[in-house]
């Protein structure tokens, strides 16, 4: 199909009750204008980090680059390569955190959402209902004893403390098990007749068909990692997230700006080139998301 | 749920003897003999999820009774911290106003245009529709990047809505908009809203799509004369199950508003007018170590989140009727 014929395809006629032309006029160009608001300032972002320094400085500021360079990004590396934690370093920590987390929180969310979804036993329900309960709270609210656990385990400066609470990450499980409801039970059932465990039932069979729900899970998690600062667990400088390492060249002040441009759009690009490969996954497993009254 | 194990477990084991009588804790203890490895594989991300989520919320809630500052040993209070926190203290209760403010706004402004706007984008083709759901869903994954706001708003004449309006000449001297108590909580709305479109967004484009087309044919035979009778009587009773997923992402990040905040305003905001339960929280809990007070704070504000998803989905069960 060209570009042509899908742009046209998006006013094709309604096969359903039509709406007059001027409120679908109306409604579209509500989308166009709202979609702009949201899309300019990533545009933004993505110029600010090609721009040379007069042009990030000129007055009055100008939108788009004109003469795009590089220079922003050696400069990152000449900056960072100056400071005494190399940016690899930085780079290192939060792929880490963001590659152990995001697997794990996966794995484990999955493994606890098989039996919830397709078993009754002693507390299965009772235990849902309190993962459904959590997602009604922010993680602020616990943020404290959330501390005191930590410190308690010995935990506080190390990376732990920022991967194995998000291994528990409530949306997942209440995701993957809505998801996991659909799988059909004479799949299972007969697997079972066949002579696999539990384990290879949910290792073989389940796992495999709910391949959506992991890109969907990744796709939550992945960002929430990746942007983590981490700040209130992590002090040791080499231990530090890109997250923390953008604060740090954007507190550098104004000489940074370039830089600081620089850092952000790396920050920005790696969430969402993974939303636009895992985009319609995403989308299926969103359409078993619904609550039960 | 289908419950395999009453059914076809038995069978496989031969266990489906007669109507033997059990004593019903000899029946409970059996079940759960039965499903231990359930219970296994539940056990590393249960262990994790109470050890962090379920115990700190408990623990908070007694802690929210105690003076504890870290280094002593709790001290019982009683309802003191309570009792100071919403009687005697200001700063609280400008974090509450403008909690409330952000949540009366950004929650049901959020939640409607999560909606219209998937709706909006379920009309369009396949390629345009992707397209668009990238373009409103990108900027709440785009990690931290709210920090370009800080550009927008810019107290300077290189900030762009100064540059702008200087330009045009609507503006003479720039104004410090994240200085100045008249602007920051409009602009940490605007902020907040433009993240907002996240996993609600997309859980909406996701329930429109499974709508029974059917449904369509059936309402117009019975009656249905517009569009909005449509969406009123059969797209949006069909997705209720996607409304009150989304209700309750909507309404817990609209209550919990920190970061944005703190980025755009500073942390304390000037005259506290981008403070916010949660920053009162954090201002108490690392800052000033008064961990039995801050707890109380968050006690608060786990109820206020508990209570206003209640009542929204109250409110829901009645759309479409």
């Amino acid at each position: 199909m060209t570009l042509y014929s899908r742009v046209i395809g998006a006013f094709r006629p309604q096969k359903r009750l039509n709406r007059s032309f001027t409120v679908s006029l109306m409604l579209f160009g509500l989308l166009l204008a709202f979609g702009s608001f949201m899309v300019l300032p990533l545009i933004y972002t993505v110029n600010n980090a090609f721009k040379p320094l007069d042009e990030l400085f000129i007055f009055p500021p100008r939108f788009l680059v004109r003469n795009p360079t590089l220079e922003n990004f050696t400069d990152l590396v000449v900056i960072m390569g100056n400071s005494w934690v190399p940016f690899t370093r930085y780079v290192a920590n939060t792929l880490l955190i963001t590659l152990v987390g995001t697997a794990g929180h996966i794995l484990l969310a999955s493994a606890a959402a098989y039996p919830l979804a397709k078993f009754k036993f002693p507390g299965s329900n009772m235990l849902f209902r309190i993962v459904v309960l959590s997602l009604m709270f922010s993680p602020h609210v616990t943020a404290i004893p959330n501390y005191l656990v930590m410190s308690q385990l010995g935990w506080i400066n190390t990376q732990a403390a920022i991967i194995v609470p998000s291994l528990a990450f409530s949306l997942g499980l209440f995701l993957m098990k809505q998801f996991m409801e659909q799988i059909p039970d004479a799949l299972i059932e007969a697997a079972k007749i066949d002579g696999a465990n539990e384990y290879r039932v949910f290792w073989q069979i389940v796992m495999p068909n709910v391949k959506p729900a992991w890109l969907t899970l990744m796709i939550l998690q992945f960002p929430a990692l990746w942007g983590t600062d981490g700040g209130s667990f992590i002090y040791s400088e080499n231990l530090k997230t890109l997250h923390y390492a953008l604060s740090q060249v954007i507190q550098g002040g104004i000489a940074r700006a370039g830089v600081g441009a620089a850092v952000a759009l790396l920050l920005m690009t790696v969430p969402i080139l993974l939303f636009i490969i895992s985009q319609s996954s995403v989308i299926q497993t969103m359409a078993t998301s619904g609550m039960k009254e | 749920m289908v419950q395999i194990h009453n059914t076809a477990e038995p069978a496989l084991h031969g266990l489906a003897g007669g109507p033997v009588k059990v004593s019903r804790r000899a029946q409970l203890w059996k079940d759960i003999k039965k499903s231990k490895h359930y219970y296994f594989m539940m056990s590393p991300y249960m262990i994790i999820f109470f050890l962090f989520t379920v115990i700190p919320v408990v623990v908070s809630f007694g802690l929210s009774f105690f003076y504890f500052n870290m280094l002593e040993t709790p001290r019982f209070v009683g309802w003191e911290n309570y009792s100071r926190l919403l009687l005697g203290d200001d700063v609280f209760m400008i974090a509450l106003k403008n909690t409330f403010l952000f949540a009366v706004i950004t929650g049901p402004l959020s939640y409607i245009a999560c909606f219209l706007f998937a709706w909006l984008i379920n009309e369009l083709s396949p390629f345009v529709r992707a397209l668009m759901t990238l373009v409103f869903y990108a900027p709440s994954i785009s990690g931290n990047v709210f920090f370009i706001w800080l550009i927008v708003f810019s107290g300077d004449s290189y900030g762009y809505l100064n540059g702008f309006l200087m330009k045009i000449g609507v503006l003479l001297e720039p104004i410090q908009w994240l200085q100045n108590e008249k602007y920051i909580l409009a602009i940490v709305i605007i902020v907040q809203l433009w993240l907002s479109l996240g996993t609600s967004f997309l859980a909406f484009i996701a329930g429109l799509q499974t709508v029974d087309q059917t449904l369509f044919e059936a309402g117009a035979m019975d009656g249905i004369r517009n569009r909005w009778q449509e969406l009123w009587f059969i797209t949006l009773p069909s997705m209720r199950p996607q409304l009150m997923f989304g209700a309750v992402m909507q309404i817990t990040a609209s209550f919990a508003v920190a970061e944005v905040s703190i980025a755009l305003a500073g942390f304390p905001s000037v005259n506290y007018a981008g403070h916010t339960v949660v920053t009162h929280l954090m201002d108490y809990g690392t800052l000033r170590f008064e961990m039995g007070y801050a707890s109380a704070i968050a006690t608060i504000l786990f109820g206020i989140m508990l209570g206003t998803n209640m009542m929204t989905q109250k409110l829901l069960r009645k759309v479409g009727e």
